[in-house]
């Protein structure tokens, strides 16, 4: 689960075009400096938010990311929802498998993305759609 | 849709990568590079990604099938120039560069490419003066 308190107002890049998986990668890479994540950590940030918006266009059929500045009290971080209303996942931890895809990637993005952030949350329903939520937080 | 330039130099094409490429942008590269190998008859590619920040799977892939595409169309590709944190993400993303050679910067990875191919005995057919002298210390 996701813990921590809202600081900022979200910001939300819709998902429906390629060039749309680069705008969620330069918002991803704008917030993740303003928190001052360390440039690793942006960096890796940055890779996940890229793979999971992909995964948003591809499998979900396009959807929307939603992008906050996030507090514990302690340190400061970033959250990201990528939502879609697409198929949804029927079997979670399959498709959770280093190397498994449907969809003739290198079946990296989900599992290499959830390695590359501190939080991790999936939420899915067939028919209905994919909610994952990923957070890093400042050292 | 942007598109990523390639220059000629010597007998190698240079591919530098300015932008923050779209997939399409990524396919486009691929088609792009395969058809001026074959225009240019050139034996090596250089990709340096120094402006790169980040690489994810797509962008991995796309670097292993250029560097497939190019073996078949005899040329070597080489990738440079990779920032140290795109390469620990990438280790930790899971991506192994399947058939990539990388090196730290363009000038290395034009000597890995000359080395390569004086290793293979060929005679280079651009006008590279020591690239036909495979004689060595």
């Amino acid at each position: 689960m996701t813990a921590g308190v809202d600081l900022g107002v979200p910001a939300t890049q819709a998902i429906r075009s390629d060039e749309d998986v680069v705008r969620v990668r330069q918002l991803v890479r704008t917030t993740a400096v303003a928190v001052r994540l360390s440039l690793v950590d942006q960096t890796k940030l940055v890779t996940a938010a890229s793979e999971l918006a992909r995964n948003t266009l591809i499998y979900g059929g396009g959807g929307s990311a939603e992008v906050t500045t996030v507090s514990d009290g302690r340190r400061r971080g970033v959250r990201i929802v990528f939502a879609d209303r697409g198929p949804g996942i029927p079997d979670l931890d399959l498709a959770l498998t280093d190397g498994y895809t449907t969809g003739g990637g290198l079946g990296l993005g989900l599992s290499g993305a959830r390695r590359l952030v501190d939080d991790f949350d999936i939420r899915t329903a067939v028919g209905e759609g994919t909610e994952i939520t990923i957070t890093k937080w400042s050292r | 849709m942007e598109r990523v330039p390639i220059l000629k130099i010597g007998d190698i094409l240079l591919v530098s990568i300015q932008v923050d490429m779209s997939d399409q942008t990524a396919i486009q590269l691929q088609e792009d590079l395969a058809e001026r190998i074959v225009a240019t008859g050139c034996h090596g590619v250089i990709i340096d990604i120094t402006a790169l920040d980040i690489v994810d799977s797509f962008v991995g892939r796309m670097l292993s099938t250029i560097a497939s595409i190019s073996k078949v169309l005899d040329a070597e590709t080489v990738v440079v120039g990779m920032r140290p944190a795109v390469a620990i993400t990438l280790v930790e993303l899971g991506l192994s560069l399947n058939g990539i050679r990388t090196a730290l910067n363009v000038e290395r990875g034009m000597e890995l490419i000359a080395a390569s191919r004086a290793d293979d005995g060929d005679v280079a057919l651009g006008d590279d003066e020591d690239t036909e002298t495979t004689a060595t210390p």
